[in-house]
């Protein structure tokens, strides 16, 4: 356990350096997605927290995330707010709504749920679409103005822009991978595999789920804070069930439960969606397709199979290993007192 | 008159019934346990042994009657909450967390009635007394060795091992055992029961059984319900003479 967290603390390390020069060796274009991969990644990460850790499919991600994107949108072009009282604003509405929603679809399960929470994103896109008022309708709302920090580097420039979305991406992961490695993280997981055995153990199971429901929808909203200030652009599309469906996708595409799967889904999705329509309008057809041969091949998706090779690759050069063997704990186990009751 | 407020008892069911549409699997129950007693409950299969648990634990409510523990009356109390009074259960059909490992799923039982279960900011393995416990519970069924493996990695007997560990995780006052044999070879039987006979004495114990020999060792009363009723309650000796019961359940041949 000890060397596998060394060997993850480098490897994360590592990473944190590379994207840091990264916007500097690669072509503007691919800042552009790098950009997009972290702001869809907070959406797939959290959405992992109800999907792969809670087992509860949520089809409705993309509602917490264009709300947060239209309460900036709306605080910064029609109130002129300063950027933190936008984000800050955008992170509350979020918030407000996953706790709202949470209690209509926390009581539902399995299929109930992923029902609930499409029909409540359906219902956040016709806001959207219908209060023409307040959200621009169809058209929108352009004209957001990126963060001023005051400091000498405008985030207008991309890559000023991709040190700023890093920060915040590199935070929430950080307090993501606390979070499910915690004793409440584990509870999660408990209630995926048997909600009926965790609610004998004393579990509250309903207070657990209606708990990670606003903490994912919270940061679905932050990548929607993100989003708003990057994209300058908030629209209907932007919560649109394709939107929803689309981090599903990310989520299962990366591997479900493994939290920095979902990111690298995400970044997929994005270069796959970029790359491709150039060529082709069917991009909603392309999105079906993977996603059907990824639950057919690729379950676990790109981090299970990466595992799997990983784990057959060992098989082959190291002799198979007791579990847990340690000679010394063998010992430890032998000297047990209890056995001596046990086998009385 | 309410029979629980007697000292000494621990659990008291009060003409408890549980009708799924027109079925009634428990029909107006009443028993009365004592504190550190040893019960067996036995009957055909069907005869709502099951669902008596079910309803003992509040995984379902009740059609009607009511429920004491120590005093306390619990008829309407979620599951969680009568598990944090000092209900423990195992299931007749393995209720684990299969995906998890082993150290994980005792885990889960060990910090499920302490606050630390709702700490979201600090790793699980910063908790030395929770990973003590859950060490200590897992050296006693020998599987310390497995506590990486994935709970299905192990064989059913293991699992049935576990399943009696997470009950006792929580450190409960009556601990509901359905079936814990079911389905073992007999040196995996002895395991259980020598679990069972270990028990702190003042730990109550109901258990349902098929196991004759299982039931009449471990057991100091045994109830016997047949289609939801109690049909027959007393000592081995009692129901070992009892006429009914043995037409109905023992058959010829076990009445030795
Ligand atoms: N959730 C349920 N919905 C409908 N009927 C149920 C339910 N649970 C149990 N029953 C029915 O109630 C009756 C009693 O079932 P129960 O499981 O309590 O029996 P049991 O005594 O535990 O039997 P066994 O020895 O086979 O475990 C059965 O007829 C069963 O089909
Ligand atoms: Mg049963």
């Amino acid at each position: 356990m000890r060397n596998g967290a060394w060997i993850r603390n480098v490897t994360v390390a590592g990473g944190v350096v590379v994207l840091l020069f990264l916007p500097h060796l690669i072509p503007a274009y691919y800042t552009h997605l790098l950009i997009l991969t972290f702001i869809y990644g907070l959406m797939a990460m959290s959405l992992d927290l109800l999907m792969g850790y809670t087992g509860l499919t949520s089809f409705g991600h993309a509602a917490y995330f264009g709300a947060a994107a239209y309460a900036v949108g709306i605080l910064t072009t029609r109130y002129h707010v300063h950027f933190s009282v936008a984000m800050l604003g955008g992170l509350i509405v979020a918030f407000m709504m996953a706790l709202i929603f949470g209690l209509m679809a926390t009581r539902a399960t399995e299929v109930y749920f992923l029902i609930i929470t499409l029909a409540l994103g359906m219902g956040v896109w016709g806001l959207a679409y219908r209060w023409v008022s307040v959200t621009g309708g169809d058209n929108g709302l352009p004209g957001i103005p990126p963060p001023d920090l005051g400091l000498p580097w405008s985030l207008s420039d991309p890559v000023n822009m991709y040190y700023f979305v890093l920060t915040f991406f590199t935070l929430a992961c950080f307090f993501l991978s606390r979070f499910v490695h915690s004793p409440f993280g584990l509870s999660l997981r408990g209630i995926r595999e048997s909600e009926s055995r965790m609610r004998v153990l004393g579990y509250h199971t309903w207070l657990h789920k209606y708990t990670v429901f606003v903490i994912a929808g919270t940061f679905s909203g932050l990548g929607g804070v993100l989003y708003a200030f990057y994209n300058r652009f908030v629209s209907p599309a932007d919560v649109h069930i394709t939107a929803s469906a689309e981090a599903v996708l990310m989520v299962i595409l990366g591997g479900a439960g493994t939290l920095f799967g979902p990111v690298l889904g995400a970044g997929l999705v994005v270069f796959l969606r970029n790359l491709i329509s150039a060529y082709t309008r069917r991009w909603l057809l392309i999105l079906g397709v993977t996603y059907v041969l990824v639950v057919m091949y690729a379950p676990g998706g790109v981090i299970g199979a990466m595992k799997g090779t990983f784990s057959r690759l060992r098989a082959k050069m190291i002799p198979t290993p007791v579990p847990g063997g340690h000679p010394q704990k063998v010992k430890l186990q032998r000297e047990n007192p209890d056995e001596e009751v046990l086998t009385r | 008159m309410i029979p629980s407020d007697a000292p000494g008892t621990c659990l008291v069911l009060e003409k408890v019934s549980k009708h799924f549409g027109g079925l009634r699997a428990v029909d107006g129950v009443t028993l009365e346990i004592r504190a550190g007693e040893r019960r067996a409950i036995i009957g055909p299969n069907g005869a709502g042994k099951t669902t008596l648990f079910n309803l003992i634990t509040g995984e379902f409510p009740v059609t009607a009657g009511r429920i004491w523990f120590f005093g306390q009356e619990i008829t309407h109390l979620p599951p969680h909450r009568r598990a944090a009074l000092g209900i423990g259960r195992t299931f007749q059909i393995t209720n684990l967390f299969p995906k998890l490992t082993v150290l994980e799923n005792v885990l889960l039982a060990v910090q499920g009635l302490r606050p630390t279960k709702y700490v979201m900011h600090r790793p699980i393995w910063g908790y030395p007394e929770l990973q003590q416990q859950a060490r200590h519970l897992i050296e006693r069924v020998g599987l310390w060795e497995k506590r990486d493996l994935p709970l299905t990695n192990l064989s059913y007997g293991e699992q049935r091992q576990v399943e009696v560990l997470l009950a006792l995780a929580g450190g409960p006052k009556l601990l509901l055992l359905d079936e814990p044999t079911a389905g073992l070879s007999p040196g995996e039987t002895r395991v259980i029961v020598e679990i069972i006979r270990s028990l702190d004495p003042t730990i109550t114990v109901l258990l349902i059984e098929h196991d004759m020999d299982v039931a009449f060792e471990v057991a100091d009363r045994i109830t016997v319900l047949h289609f939801g009723r109690v049909l027959a309650e007393g000592t081995k000796a009692e129901i070992k003479a009892n006429r009914e019961v043995q037409n109905i359940y023992l058959g010829a041949g076990t009445g030795s």
